[in-house]
């Protein structure tokens, strides 16, 4: 979707406030609603796609205005009611249902570090897919502008790039985050030049290298 | 100011604003306070739409109005536990820390989640992931050739050999800054950042100045970092739109040759891993 998170170029968001010796979380509940999305996030009802799609969903204006963890904490109440875990109802009154079965976590603290130290991939070797491309091939991002979850940004869109590497075969995003399957697809890291990007203003040394999908490229 | 003054005292003597703080210090209350907080909300919404001073250039926004009647409601039902820290977020609870808690408390009652779970999760991340872990990638990859080859040709396992992998580390790629190319990271559409050997990411990183400027602009977001490149020197942006995620090598410093292993880790910021920066030559050292 065009939507307020795709922010590549855009100008007038301000300086950048770089805070010396910044803390891990700025306030506790931050490190709550972050480690609570993790806990959600092991019932496995939806998947990664799926939760940064739900952020790119808030209202713009909201986007904007609210910070990192509060874009969090509403996305995962939308979440969790979305996928039934638990009901608008009991988010309004904060209590369970009643006669509602307690349930049994599946994120405990026997397993936090050893789930931690897993590496689930979003590698899919063994799927069926064709490379359209190789590398050092001159590609195009295509002209698309797909209402749902997308990870070509719009600044790449018609613009021409080389294939710079080849990292194999993925889980594509544009499906996956709306529980349309993984659809596994080459995913390529794709160089532009700035200035294919951005026109003569922009450095003839200067790159933005973009990890594309094969559907999201065509041969120029 | 009157007119505040009299309506910090009226606050003063509400119970629910005293609930408030002691909640936000960790203790644990009904959930009916929440609601009751909600309500108090409206209540001083409507009060400050009808105070005189709402208008002119000495009334305060509700935030602040709401802190103050706080900290004043705070300091006289709880004058020692409130200040026997070094407090120096704000003391009325923010929404989001009580919408958060009220969450936290309604998914443990549903055993959804484990609030023990949550806590080795909070500590994982403030104690034992953080861009140490990539200091010490950088420092190996500086002493040890072929370690280096390892992590440029396939960074995952020479990463794991160290012992760092897990979330958001799937896939790894290290691209390397030499004199003549400065390797700068970003994510544009969301907040992608390598977990396992940065830790999480500074909000800088995550906000929107950063990321709408790192691919139009990185010579002026590198200047504002304090990095000045030469215009011979070629800036690859690395826009982290899957799940390959990117770790800066920066260049080792002059006037490091007899530093060990471990000093070099500890010259290591986490600024130069996504490229912002440059490490910094040691004091005393011919930069």
């Amino acid at each position: 979707m065009n939507g307020i998170h795709d922010m590549g170029g855009m100008h007038g968001m301000g300086p950048i406030r770089h805070e010396k010796s910044e803390p891990v979380f700025h306030e506790t509940w931050e490190g709550r609603i972050y480690a609570i999305n993790r806990a959600i996030g092991a019932w496995r009802k939806w998947n990664i796609d799926a939760g940064r799609h739900a952020i790119e969903q808030l209202p713009p204006a909201d986007y904007l205005r609210m910070s990192y963890y509060e874009k969090w904490l509403a996305r995962n109440i939308g979440l969790l009611v979305k996928h039934g875990l638990v009901t608008q109802e009991e988010i309004d009154t904060g209590r369970p249902a009643p006669g509602s079965q307690k349930a049994k976590p599946p994120l405990t603290v026997a397993n936090v570090a050893s789930t931690a130290a897993q590496r689930p991939s979003y590698a899919r070797p063994d799927a069926d897919a064709k490379a359209r491309f190789k590398v050092g091939d001159r590609v195009r991002a295509r002209k698309i502008n797909p209402t749902g979850h997308t990870r070509l940004p719009r600044y790449a869109r018609g613009r021409e790039g080389v294939i710079d590497r080849h990292h194999g075969i993925f889980i594509f995003p544009d499906t996956n985050a709306h529980f349309q399957g993984e659809q596994p697809q080459h995913l390529y890291s794709v160089c532009f030049r700035a200035r294919e990007l951005w026109g003569e203003s922009a450095s003839p040394r200067d790159s933005v290298y973009l990890d594309l999908w094969d559907s999201y490229l065509e041969h120029t | 100011m009157t007119d505040i003054r009299s309506l910090e005292q009226t606050l003063l003597d509400n119970p629910v604003v005293s609930l408030c703080a002691r909640w936000h210090k960790g203790e644990s209350l009904p959930y009916s306070i929440y609601v009751i907080y909600n309500i108090f909300l409206i209540y001083t919404s409507e009060i400050m739409e009808g105070c005189p001073m709402a208008n002119d250039s000495e009334s305060m926004d509700r935030r602040s109005f709401l802190k103050r009647a706080a900290t004043g409601a705070a300091a006289g039902a709880f004058p020692t536990d409130m200040h026997d820290q070094d407090h120096d977020h704000q003391v009325v609870p923010s929404d989001p820390a009580l919408r958060t808690k009220a969450l936290e408390s309604l998914l443990v009652e549903k055993g959804l989640v484990d609030s023990a779970a949550l806590d080795a999760v909070v500590d994982m991340f403030e104690n034992k992931i953080g861009p140490r872990n990539g200091a010490r990638v950088v420092a190996r990859a500086w002493v040890d050739p072929a370690y280096k080859k390892r992590l440029l040709a396939d960074a995952g396992p020479a990463i794991a050999e160290l012992g760092y992998s897990g979330a958001q580390g799937e896939h790894m790629v290290v691209v390397e800054n030499t004199p003549k190319a400065h390797n700068l990271v970003v994510c544009t559409l969301c907040s992608c950042y390598p977990w396992p050997v940065l830790g999480l990411p500074p909000v800088w990183y995550k906000s929107a100045p950063y990321r709408s400027r790192a691919v139009i602009d990185p010579r002026g977001v590198l200047r504002e970092f304090g990095t000045e490149l030469a215009d011979d020197v070629e800036i690859r942006v690395w826009d982290s739109t899957a799940e390959i995620r990117y770790l800066v090598l920066p260049e080792r410093p002059a006037g490091t040759e007899k530093m060990t292993e471990e000093e070099l880790a500890a010259l290591v910021t986490r600024d130069s891993m996504i490229g912002a920066a440059k490490v910094a030559a040691p004091r005393g050292g011919k930069a």
